[in-house]
């Protein structure tokens, strides 16, 4: 199949869901990623086994401050600098661009990459949802040496860096990115798809674009999300406080949710940092990264991302499971409740859920 | 001789235009609705010639006329009257992945582009150049685009407002086109300031239409009174400014309706109930001002980032049908008076849910509904859904802060209980079916600054400074200096930079100056 610019809204809005809150603003990568269709064509889609062993796939995905990127728009040319790159570098032109985080604007925005460079995007992942950090990506977790990014600026700068591991390429590319006015686009591990196969999360594409359907037209679309996701609903309410403070170049934060209805008398609170990371109710989890934690409009089901809650919004909170990939020991030592900074042991969703239940 | 001591308040809504005079002790002394007209224009002059037969030297004494109008609206809406703009961006090498006007509906980019392009210019978020603004390249756009006005938008001029001035004067001293300037229209959000800056540019004419009929309408009936315009955040902006910012006049509706609600019930911390005859609107007044959406907002199939009052809106009108199995959410409309059971018609609807339980409407105390066991039950029941309705709306919309009183305002306004949990005291104030031209008469002049700034010890200055300039807009756009207040102060940290920085939003406001 190809993606077409009338499947941009469903895909923007599953990416929006699968960013749990971060992951920027699908609106500007719809725009470009309808821009470039229109220019180029649509842009295929292909699945890990249909390339050969050699085939380069290209993780792209935008960095920067959400607010920057909001403004300082991405320039049309920055694929094709990191794809002459990737030339320049392995002898031979990329077969696929990839995106290295499906949720939010990144999930979006390969399709504008992908069409500009004339190439397929391949269905699959780095993340299966939004991460903060360069190296929690599953590459890292399948223990691929994080040992090459490719990064070009608004102006035509191209950086490559040939960091040792995984943490210097999160320390440096952050620098380059400062540097070059808190946006760039970025290349981490071009994979051979040989070295693809079980590095990266397959499908992912596709399910975004299911995610983003499920809710189209139905008569309840929480209900529908909720049931697309396999989601725990941990609460329906009104946001009532959001603190945030920035700290480390990360918005880190808490948004407290008051029950309505049903869930009259109960306090949620999540911890934020750029995502959803945990929610508490009472002192106990109800839900912990990686899984994926996303506050939607409880009218219309549409995610909501962290720098836009707002006292007073309507809400729901749903959790479901992440992928399985994070759920070894090295996925949990990369990005589980303690990589970021939470004096917590993981349980997975499905078993805190089962306690809410029980617990009424 | 009298004193010019009178305010006269004009709403241009949907249906009708309403008119109110109000005293200096803020009393209406006069007040007219009347069928808005397909230009506009024709209605007002009637709601104003109806308030003005009840005064006497009405040329004396009225000393501010203040209109809220859907001219701009429509003509975006219906494509009418529309300028051609040349659709200018500063930000290349940057932005070039979306070009000016990507997702506008095809007819309305047709009607208002005489061309886009973007060229270099605009800052970096912490204040650097992206490029020297290319002022040859400006004028070989402008040259032959055939435009009758200029939109121009830079990357962070939010923050970094020079280069789209400089550009601004280059265009109105070598081309003599009107001009608008991102920064003095939007806050951060690239394309939706865009976009907003091009409407604005191509409402010229029509702001020049508006300002134009209602100084004619004044001068014709002899009135000296000084005129302004509502804008969407409940404020109010000299014609001088709303010719340069006719786009802010798109929305004044639902903001003075709050306002005027209000103050007519005289509360500044409220939540505004307008129960018309198929949904009811809840709003929340806070401070005196509208509580606003932080939903994005569309004009015209276009996403602009003007920041709206917060609407609630629930399917629960006086016309509302009733059924055995429940309530509505369709309404019988403005056939109530044929089909409602209390008019001999053979629809049971909320109105007559509402009389049955002894609510009746104030102009008619004597409705009654007689009819079987049956149905008075349906009705009962239909009574005690709608209070749900309504107590779970207020409870939406009031966010835990319980006890504020409600407003209640609006044609069907009687259907609602004498208490609603979640609020307190129900206040049903005289003169509320014209509670629109009322706030229209009392609103403030206002004036806003949205930049980012840094986080560190320079922040507290930053902040005064930004605080002035809100307070100095607040000025131009008519209040008095010795009376403007900030009324609303945001900070938001931003990540990934260099420096700790804010975003910050100030808004300042204060009476008319006399």
């Amino acid at each position: 199949m190809s993606i077409d610019v009338s499947d941009i809204p469903a895909l923007a809005r599953g990416c929006a869901v699968l960013g749990t809150g971060g992951g920027g603003d699908v609106r500007t990568g719809s725009l470009a990623a309808v821009r470039a269709i229109r220019a180029y064509g649509p842009v295929p889609l292909v699945g890990l086994a249909d390339l050969p062993d050699d085939a380069l796939v290209v993780p792209l995905s935008g960095i920067g401050a959400p607010t920057v990127s909001h403004e300082m728009i991405h320039g049309e040319d920055e694929p094709r600098r990191v794809a002459e790159e990737v030339e320049r570098l392995f002898g031979r032109p990329p077969a696929a661009v990839m995106s290295s985080e499906i949720g939010g604007s990144n999930g979006v925005a390969p399709v504008a990459w992908a069409a500009r460079l004339g190439l397929p995007l391949l269905d699959a992942d780095g993340m299966g949802r939004a991460f903060p950090e360069v190296q929690m990506v599953s590459m890292y977790v399948a223990g691929l040496p994080a040992d090459l990014v490719i990064m070009s600026d608004v102006q035509g700068n191209v950086v490559t860096i040939r960091p040792v591991d995984g943490l210097w390429s999160e320390r440096l590319a952050r620098a380059v990115c400062v540097a070059a006015g808190s946006s760039a686009l970025m290349a981490d591990y071009v994979l051979p798809a040989a070295a693809a196969r079980g590095a990266v999360i397959e499908g992912t594409v596709t399910y975004a674009l299911e995610v983003g359907r499920a809710t189209e037209g139905a008569p309840d679309p929480l209900r529908a999300l909720q049931d697309r996701l396999g989601a725990a609903r941990l609460v329906t309410g009104k946001l009532t406080d959001v603190e945030r403070r920035t700290t480390g170049g990360f918005v880190r934060g808490t948004a407290t949710v008051e029950g309505t209805g049903a869930d009259r008398g109960r306090t949620l609170t999540l911890e934020l940092q750029n995502e959803n990371l945990v929610a508490v109710e009472h002192g106990r989890p109800l839900a912990l990264v990686p899984d994926l934690i996303t506050v939607v409009d409880t009218e219309t089901a549409a995610a909501i991302q962290t720098e836009a809650l707002r006292y007073g919004q309507r809400v729901t909170v749903l959790a479901w499971p992440c992928d399985p990939l994070w759920r070894t020991p090295k996925g949990l030592e990369t990005a589980g409740p303690r990589a970021f900074g939470y004096d917590l042991d993981y349980v997975p969703v499905e078993e805190l859920a089962e306690e809410l239940t029980a617990h009424g | 001789m009298a004193d010019a001591d009178l305010r006269i308040g004009i709403d241009v809504g949907g249906t009708n235009t309403d008119a109110v005079v109000l005293d200096p002790a803020g009393r209406v002394i006069a007040k007219a609705k009347r069928p808005t007209t397909p230009d506009v224009t024709e209605g007002l002059r009637a709601a104003l010639d109806a308030v003005l037969a009840e005064l006497e030297e009405p040329g004396e004494r009225v000393a501010r006329v203040m209109l809220g109008t859907t001219h701009a609206t429509n003509a975006v809406l219906e494509r009418r009257g529309l300028g051609r703009v040349a659709v200018l961006r500063l930000g290349a090498p940057a932005t070039t992945s979306v070009p000016p006007l990507t997702g506008w509906p095809d007819d309305l980019r047709k009607a208002v582009s005489a061309g886009e392009a973007v060229l270099p210019g605009g800052h970096y978020v912490d204040g650097r150049e992206l490029a020297p603004p290319a002022l040859d390249a400006v004028r070989r756009f402008l040259d032959g685009a055939g435009a009758e006005a200029v939109a121009v938008t830079g990357v962070f001029s939010p923050a970094s407002g020079e280069h789209e001035r400089l550009v601004g004067e280059l265009i109105r001293d070598e081309y003599g086109l009107p001009v608008s300037l991102s920064h003095e229209i939007g806050s951060l959000g690239l394309l939706e300031r865009e976009n907003a800056t091009v409407l604005n540019a191509a409402l010229y004419g029509v702001a020049a239409h508006v300002t134009g009929a209602l100084t004619a309408a004044l001068a014709e009936r002899g009135l000296g009174a000084r005129p302004y315009l509502a804008q969407n955040d409940g404020t109010l902006m000299t014609l001088e400014h709303a010719a340069r910012l006719p786009v802010a006049t798109i929305g004044s509706g639902p903001a003075n309706s709050l306002r005027g609600a209000a103050y007519l019930s005289g509360a500044a911390d409220a939540i505004v109930v307008d129960v018309g005859g198929t949904s009811t609107d809840l709003g929340v007044l806070s401070g005196g001002f509208p509580r606003e959406s932080a939903a994005a907002v569309e004009i015209g199939g276009v996403l602009t980032n003007f920041r709206m009052p917060d609407i609630l809106a629930i399917a629960l009108g006086g016309g509302t049908v009733v059924r055995e199995r429940g309530l509505g959410p369709d309404s019988v409309g403005y056939r109530i008076t044929e089909e409602a059971l209390v008019f001999g018609g053979g629809t049971a609807t909320m109105t007559d849910a509402a009389v049955a339980a002894g609510r009746t409407p104030p102009h008619a105390p004597g409705w009654r509904v007689d009819t079987s066991e049956t149905i008075a039950d349906i009705l009962q029941r239909a009574v005690a859904a709608a209070d749900g309705m309504i107590a779970d709306a207020v409870d939406r919309m009031a966010l835990g802060r319980a006890g504020r009183p409600l407003v209640a305002v609006g044609g069907g306004a009687f259907v609602l209980p004498a208490r609603v949990p979640g609020a307190g005291e129900v206040v049903r104030p005289e003169h509320a079916e014209v509670a629109n031209a009322v706030g229209a008469a009392i609103a403030l002049a206002s004036g806003r600054v949205d930049t980012i700034l840094p986080a560190g010890d320079s922040r507290s200055k930053a902040i005064e400074r930004a605080k002035e300039e809100a307070a100095a807009r607040a000025v131009a756009a008519g209040a008095d200096p010795s009376l403007v207040e900030i009324v609303d102060l945001l900070e938001v940290p931003l990540s990934y930079l260099s420096e700790p920085a804010v975003r910050v939003h100030v808004k300042a406001a204060g009476p008319l100056a006399r």
